[in-house]
């Protein structure tokens, strides 16, 4: 017994890079989708297509033999490409948001296999990508490098918003989402900036889509499947760790951290004996439904404390 | 400077619900021109700012502002030329953006918003004066969330917005009705002190009849859609609130509304 304990130990510990790897890569995804959830406050579900378009679009160039970076760059162009028909469709034709993301993940995935010629899945094994060029040319362990490229990445990101958001431009669309009439009452063209707004969050899904694909050497239609419910898994526990106070910065840190938190919590969930790989999704629900309620009870909390003061 | 010709707005046209809320209104504003609206419930005052504004788009006539055709000028593109405080405090300014941020968006009014710095410390020292006009305190906060601040602290942030960048002509749809009588009186002490500054051209809709007569140089009456009686300058401020519930009275649209107040 003691022995079984210790292996499952070991099991954990082991598994705690891949898990924070994993982390900052899907963090990525999830500060897109805060990016249309929070910040936008459109309920925006291309994501699950666009992340996929990601790694489909760095899967077929790289295995053709175009540039990685450049592979990359152009998988990040698709995802704001789809992140604005998105809009379009939302702001122009007036359909709901909701449907509008929906109509796109579902298009996108006609989109995907076309891009692939059909097949379901494009492999980058032993292809030259970041993670495989990075980890030749320096002699470091493939798990490593996905941290540490990944962590790159993340920080890049985070520090990109945060710049961005500060711009006249970038607080055009933050008063966006959060008045609508307000913003238009001071001369704002709310239409683009929500079509903005949509591309940027789109976009980074597929740099994460792009980002994934190379870390698992492999690029599927079904990559994606859940996207947004893990973004917004990870949006909700980062908020439950970080303060809701903190500068944007933070709050955009706290994202990525809420994003690892919830790999690991699931990676450890499904070492228990009695889980298997698909159980993943039945996880994420509960997690997502727990950490929401707490949420929820927290401010019940308050609101009584406030009462009693 | 606003010249509103033959306006009509239908709401709901060819439904059950047809509804029409402005027929063939005409009004002509003077720069510096102060004009109070009042009417009973559903009159069209609202729908009338509205269509100023170009919230609603038309059915019939032309709104031209400084000799301008604005009549299909999108919302966001007007705004140059209009700016609005509402009725409730909490649409004029965006919650979640610090008192200095809401600023400096409304400081942008009808420029390009590129990739510059919304606030730059240039900025930040300018808008910490605009807001010490207001003599709130505010200035001391501006980098506090607005939602932290009361309404009247809002709706008085909101008026400095509409008023900072001297629109062509400010539209206040009762603006101080959601406030406790002292806020509101407050609010209204800044309104006059703004406009009469800036020689501000302004619409004022109160449900007030006292303020009606109180405050600026025009005065307008809606029933149904249509302006039922004008009164300027002298004939103006000779009005009385029994006279006007008179006028209210010969046409049946009296409500409670306005017998209260
Ligand atoms: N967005 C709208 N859709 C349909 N009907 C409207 C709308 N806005 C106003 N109305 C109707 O138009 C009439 C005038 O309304 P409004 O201008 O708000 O009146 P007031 O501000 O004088 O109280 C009312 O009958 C109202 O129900
Ligand atoms: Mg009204």
């Amino acid at each position: 017994m003691l022995n079984l304990l210790n292996v499952t130990f070991m099991g954990i510990l082991r598994l705690i890079p891949s898990g924070i790897g994993e982390g900052l890569a899907w963090g990525i995804l999830a500060l897109g989708v805060y990016i249309s959830f929070r910040v936008l406050d459109v309920a925006d579900m291309s994501v699950d297509g666009t992340l996929a378009l990601g790694g489909v679009v760095t899967a077929v160039l790289v295995a053709n033999g175009t540039n990685v970076v450049l592979a990359i760059l152009i998988s990040v162009i698709s995802g704001a490409v789809a992140g604005a028909i998105t809009g379009l469709m939302h702001t122009k034709l007036k359909i709901p948001a909701i449907l509008s993301g929906i109509l796109m993940m579902f298009a996108l995935y006609s989109v995907n296999i076309h891009i692939m010629s059909g097949k379901s899945n494009v492999s980058l094994l032993k292809q030259p990508t970041l993670l495989n060029l990075l980890s030749d040319w320096l002699q470091i362990d493939r798990s490593v490098i996905n941290i540490i490229v990944f962590a790159l990445f993340a920080a890049l990101v985070i520090a990109a918003i945060y710049w961005f958001f500060g711009t006249k431009l970038g607080s055009a669309i933050r008063a966006t989402g959060c008045n609508l009439q307000m913003a238009r009452a001071q001369g704002i063209d709310t239409d683009s900036k929500v079509i903005i707004g949509l591309a940027i969050s789109n976009g980074l899904a597929a740099l994460a889509g792009s980002l994934i694909a190379q870390k698992d050497s492999n690029a599927t239609v079904d990559m994606a499947s859940g996207a947004i419910v893990i973004g917004l898994a990870s949006i909700v526990i980062g908020e439950l760790i970080f303060k809701k106070n903190l500068p944007f910065w933070a709050k955009l840190a706290g994202v990525i951290v809420g994003s690892i938190i919830y790999r690991l919590i699931i990676m450890l969930a499904l070492q228990m004996p009695f889980a298997e790989t698909y159980d993943m999704k039945l996880i994420t629900a509960i997690l997502l439904v727990l950490a929401m309620s707490v949420t929820v009870i927290k401010k019940r909390h308050h609101k009584k404390e406030a009462k009693h003061a | 400077m606003l010249d509103i010709k033959n306006l009509t707005k239908v709401f709901g046209k060819g439904t059950v619900n047809e509804k029409v809320a402005l027929t063939n209104l005409s009004l002509h504003l003077n720069e510096g021109d102060f004009v109070t609206v009042i009417g009973g419930n559903g009159a069209g005052k609202s729908t009338l700012l509205n269509c100023i504004a170009g919230v609603f788009a038309v059915d019939e006539g032309s709104i031209t502002i400084n000799g301008m055709d604005v009549t299909k000028m999108p919302e966001h593109k007007r705004a140059r030329f209009v700016s609005r405080v509402f009725q409730d405090p909490l649409l004029g300014t965006a919650a979640d953006m610090q008192i200095e941020e809401n600023l400096a968006i409304a400081s942008q009014r009808g420029q390009r918003r590129g990739l510059g710095w919304n606030v730059t410390k240039k900025d930040s020292q300018h808008l910490k004066e605009v807001v010490a006009t207001l003599g709130l305190g505010l200035e001391n906060r501006m980098t506090t969330k607005v939602n932290l601040l009361s309404g009247g602290q809002r709706q008085a942030l909101t008026l400095l917005m509409a008023t900072m960048n001297k629109p062509s002509i400010l539209l206040l749809d009762e603006h101080t009705a959601a406030l406790d009588p002292k806020t509101a009186q407050k609010v209204l002490d800044l309104t006059r002190k703004i406009t009469t500054e800036n020689n501000q051209t302004t619409i004022m809709i109160t449900h007030n009849m006292k303020d009606a007569i109180t405050y600026g140089n025009k005065l307008i009456m809606m029933s149904d859609g249509k302006i039922i009686f004008q009164a300027e300058g002298e004939q103006k401020q000779k009005l009385t609130v029994a006279d006007l519930l008179e006028k209210f009275q010969q046409i049946g649209d009296e409500n409670d509304r306005i017998l209260l107040s």
